[in-house]
């Protein structure tokens, strides 16, 4: 498609913005502000979810064992919203925003609704590949929260850092998504 | 300094992660159906060339070891990978590209993120049965690198070869996959 880069400057782009953000800052990663962002909505309608507690690391703690884990480490970013990790995923939002106004690839009308290999598989029904996006989007972030990564974190961050939870992630999601993706939508 | 740099980087990695093609669930589920290979091209050759520069940044000291973030391996990495593996399977999102997708104005991204969002929800509500079981199990030590890094947080698995070396040659072998890969398979119409 025009205005993709090919593979070699491609990954020359995306290898660059890896090392700059470990070079500066930290690994870049993703999926932990999905949890910042209910965090946050919950915290609304709760008295007690996040509490200021001198007696932890992070001088926060929750009473859902999962935003007080780690010393209170979420539970401190959901009283913080304004901190590093949560802003920088609102810049990749901005950043595909101006991509797509300058040269980047031109999504069609029906694209933006469906890729083209869903309306050749499973005809025009915008509501099914809704339906389809949504459950796949509940299924990836449940699954990225229980492998404490996703696909930027473990894949690319981890790989990069030759963790050995980097290609064990990598090994499990292509495990499933192949099989699927070929049962789903064929190979034609 | 801090919000700044995560509005420019996340910027960034925005507007590259659009300009490969990976905001467009097309190019995903090509990939993931073995029919078009150039984002898993583009994605190991990122991998490769972003990790030489790492470990050789971290050995002439211009990279901190500090900066590093190693994740821990534990039994829920894999499986956890699997239950990913099957919705960026149906969806052809992932939690960056889903966000790229807003980006791009796609409707089905909106409707990836809220997924996700219920998805990330209901995993703080079942965290707390899951913590205790098998699924937290640690393998290898927890926050393991086959390469050394010079930090002394995280445990190398292979300790006798200097940490550049082990990556430049897992460096090389992705290069070398990367570039070897065909662009597209026959069956791709």
């Amino acid at each position: 498609m025009s205005g993709q880069l090919n593979w070699f400057r491609g990954g020359i782009a995306l290898a660059l913005v890896f090392l700059v953000a470990v070079w500066l800052v930290k690994p870049i990663g993703v999926s932990t502000q999905f949890v910042i962002f209910d965090g946050i909505i919950w915290n609304l309608f709760s008295d007690d979810l996040v509490q200021v507690n001198p007696k932890t690391k992070t001088g926060y703690s929750s009473t859902n064992a999962y935003l007080n884990k780690s010393g209170g480490k979420y539970a401190k970013n959901i009283a913080n919203p304004l901190n590093y990790s949560y802003i920088f995923v609102f810049g990749i939002i901005l950043g595909s925003f101006l991509s797509a106004k300058t040269k980047g690839p031109k999504a069609t009308k029906e694209d933006r609704q469906a890729p083209e290999v869903w309306r050749q598989r499973f005809g025009s029904s915008i509501y099914k590949r809704y339906i389809v996006s949504f459950i796949g989007g509940f299924l990836v972030l449940f699954g990225a929260r229980l492998a404490g990564g996703c696909t930027s974190g473990h894949m690319m961050s981890g790989m990069m850092q030759t963790s050995l939870s980097g290609y064990l992630f990598t090994l499990g999601a292509f495990a499933t998504a192949i099989p699927l993706a070929i049962l789903m939508y064929g190979r034609k | 300094m801090d919000i700044l740099l995560a509005i420019i980087l996340g910027t960034l990695f925005g507007f590259v992660l659009h300009r490969i093609g990976a905001a467009n669930p097309q190019n995903i589920i090509n990939m993931l159906r073995l029919t078009d290979f150039h984002l898993m091209k583009t994605i190991i050759w990122g991998i490769s060339l972003s990790s030489a520069l790492l470990f050789l940044g971290l050995t002439l000291g211009i990279i901190d070891p500090s900066h590093l973030s190693v994740k821990s391996s534990y039994w829920g990495v894999i499986i956890g990978g699997a239950i990913l593996g099957l919705g960026f399977a149906i969806a052809g999102y992932c939690p960056g590209t889903g966000l790229a997708g807003l980006g791009d104005g796609r409707k089905d991204a909106r409707y990836f993120v809220i997924g996700g969002l219920f998805g990330a929800f209901v995993y703080m509500l079942v965290f707390a049965a899951l913590k205790d079981t098998f699924l937290m199990k640690k393998i290898a030590g927890g926050k393991a690198t086959l390469a050394a890094t010079g930090n002394p947080s995280y445990i190398s698995l292979i300790e006798s070869v200097p940490g550049v070396i082990v990556a430049l040659v897992i460096s090389v072998i992705f290069f070398i996959f990367a570039w070897k890969l065909p662009n597209k398979t026959d069956n791709d119409s």
